[in-house]
């Protein structure tokens, strides 16, 4: 007589504090084993690439920090430079030094947030709390440049919107310099810790084939020993001309995962060091003003700039028929945007390609066989955030 | 390898399969019909000269208004030779396409997603449901003719002690402003002010 075996089904989420999210995830358990996970996503899905169809390209930067809301800069990067390849602008250095200091400074950001809560999901409670202190002086720089701390809207095609304010680059290198202590503080804490060792080593491991496969990017697919960064082989901006190195895994499991993204947050720091030593002096966004707004002070005395103002905020401007894709390496991996443009002054498709989709999609490729516990492990290191994966 | 070079290279090994091919924004653009699209993803993925060994991403455009109206679109990455590329076909409201996920197993979530936002069926898949929107959700989002709007709101009812689902009713028309310029006959003006601005 064969045993007739019964699984099992949980349901984890999507109201879970380590769901990192609305994820809602159906698990098939044998004992305390996982034999299946079935993620229903979908619960934040706010159709951001219908809104984008029907507002003009101005109007569609918002909709970008919306996405990964813990590098909202990032994101808009990858629309903004659609556009800007498209319509041939060329952004003016200092436009582009800034832009690059806040993606990195995105980068520390999603790694900070990604890493304490990694170790909050496995019991350590003091890296989050230490780790948030550094996300708040961040986020005041987001506001000091852009007005708010999380939905910027700062990068536009052709540059940034504004100029630095008087200050903010000694505090930013102030930060730099000091902001090193800590990511040693967090390692003291958790690289050696035999209780965060023994939950995410040879946790969740990942071939080199499967990471192919599977469409991961970022720090999933470097985890797994991968050497690929768009920084490095598609760069953008003025990335070139910047000297950083990539971390790399060796073994693919949730603790490669997370050294790689202690070592990016150094990196990211040198990177923002460099960039305030080299960055010129000058304008921030490009001179055309049929693209980015004339200077408000020019609208009293210049009927042509009030001209140029009205129409680029009433009807904005038209992007030539074209279709492109652009991606940027965003702290999660490869953020794509496929554009399609048709002469007016709204696209006429603009897909958006997560990189955390395709995480989040391998989930159940890596929790089989996983003890239960383990999931929230693999969760943290995938690092999901479900603005950008729901859209 | 370069794109001009794979460009050729690919039109030689596979020019039955082969529509048409060019260049665009350092993105190689090719034109498959679609039955041979299994043939050529494979053959894209596993060939040494090419190795585009990751999906980027799978979606569709909606042109509606033509014979053919979705384009679909396949996007692909080769780490190698560190080149981008795109297939695309044409097909119709009625017509099936082949799944891809026996090669690409992230096209699952991929196929799906264009399933529930454009109602474009596959075959083969292992898995085919909606993704993104709600359980029991009616249409398809990102076609052209649905509305932005949608056609069912939630909300929570005190009577019922449930989430109610109700159509939509709006306290204000969503406003699409006609910004086309009236003046906009006169094309060859418009030419000399603008090359006057540069």
């Amino acid at each position: 007589m064969t045993k007739e075996k019964k699984t099992l089904n949980l349901n984890f989420g999507p109201q879970h504090p380590a769901a990192h999210g609305v994820l809602r995830l159906i698990l098939e358990l044998d004992g305390e084993v996982v034999e299946k996970a079935d993620p229903h996503i979908g619960l934040l899905h706010r159709g951001t690439e219908k809104l984008i169809e029907n507002k003009t390209y101005s109007q569609a930067i918002p909709y970008f920090d919306r996405l990964d809301y813990v590098a909202p800069m990032n994101q808009e990067h990858a629309f903004a430079l659609a556009i800007e390849k498209i319509m041939e602008i060329e952004v003016p250095i200092r436009g582009q030094f800034i832009r690059v200091i806040f993606c990195e400074i995105g980068r520390i950001l999603s790694h900070i947030l990604n890493i304490t809560t990694q170790a909050l999901d496995v019991g350590a409670l003091t890296p989050s709390l230490w780790g948030f202190e550094e996300r708040e002086k961040l986020m005041e720089f987001y506001e000091r440049v852009s007005g708010s701390r999380l939905h910027a809207n700062y990068f536009r095609p052709g540059g940034v919107h504004k100029d630095l304010p008087r200050g903010l680059d000694k505090d930013i290198l102030n930060f730099c310099n000091s902001f090193p202590k800590i990511i040693d503080d967090l390692e003291t804490l958790l690289t050696d810790n035999r209780i965060f060792k023994q939950r995410n080593v040879d946790i969740g491991i990942v071939s080199k084939e499967d990471a192919l496969d599977y469409s991961f990017s970022g720090v999933m697919l470097r985890g797994s020993g991968v050497a690929w960064d768009l920084r490095k082989s598609q760069p953008y901006d003025c990335y070139e001309q910047i000297d950083f190195k990539i971390p790399i895994g060796k073994n693919g499991d949730c603790y490669d995962r997370y050294l790689c993204r202690i070592e990016e947050m150094r990196e990211s720091v040198k990177i923002i060091k460099q960039c305030l030593q080299n960055m010129p002096k000058g304008p921030v966004k490009t001179l055309d003003n049929k693209v980015s707004p004339p200077p408000k002070k020019e609208l009293k005395e210049s009927m042509e700039a009030l001209i140029h103002h009205f129409k680029l905020f009433t009807e904005g401007y038209r992007v030539k028929k074209d279709e492109i894709y652009t991606a940027v390496e965003a702290p999660k991996g490869e953020f794509g945007v496929y554009l399609i443009s048709d002469g007016s002054s709204k696209p006429y498709k603009c897909k958006i390609r997560a990189p955390g989709f395709s995480h989040l999609q391998a989930m159940d490729y890596l929790i089989k066989g996983h003890m239960l516990a383990d999931v929230p492990a693999v969760l943290g290191s995938l690092d999901i955030v479900f603005g950008e994966i729901d859209r | 390898m370069n794109l001009i070079d794979l460009e050729k290279k690919i039109n030689s090994e596979l020019n039955t399969k082969i529509n048409s091919s060019s260049i665009n924004h350092n993105i190689l653009n090719i034109n498959i019909s679609k039955d041979t699209l299994v043939d050529v993803l494979a053959f894209l993925k596993t060939n040494s000269f090419s190795r585009f060994r990751q999906l980027i991403d799978i979606t569709a455009v909606d042109f509606i208004g033509k014979e053919n109206r979705f384009r679909m679109v396949y996007l692909l990455l080769s780490h190698e030779y560190n080149l981008r590329i795109k297939i695309y076909f044409d097909i119709n409201e009625n017509e099936f396409v082949n799944s891809i996920t026996k090669i690409f197993p992230s096209a699952n979530w991929m196929e799906r997603e264009v399933f529930d936002m454009y109602g474009i069926k596959f075959n083969d898949h292992p898995d085919m449901r909606r993704i993104l929107t709600d359980y029991g959700f009616v249409g398809y989002p990102l076609r052209k003719d649905f509305p932005l709007t949608g056609h069912k709101e939630v909300r929570y009812s005190e009577e019922k002690k449930k989430v109610v689902y109700e159509p939509v009713k709006l306290e204000q028309n969503y406003r699409n402003f006609d910004y086309s310029s009236p003046w906009e006959g006169t094309k060859y003006l418009k030419k000399e002010v603008s090359k006057k601005d540069d």
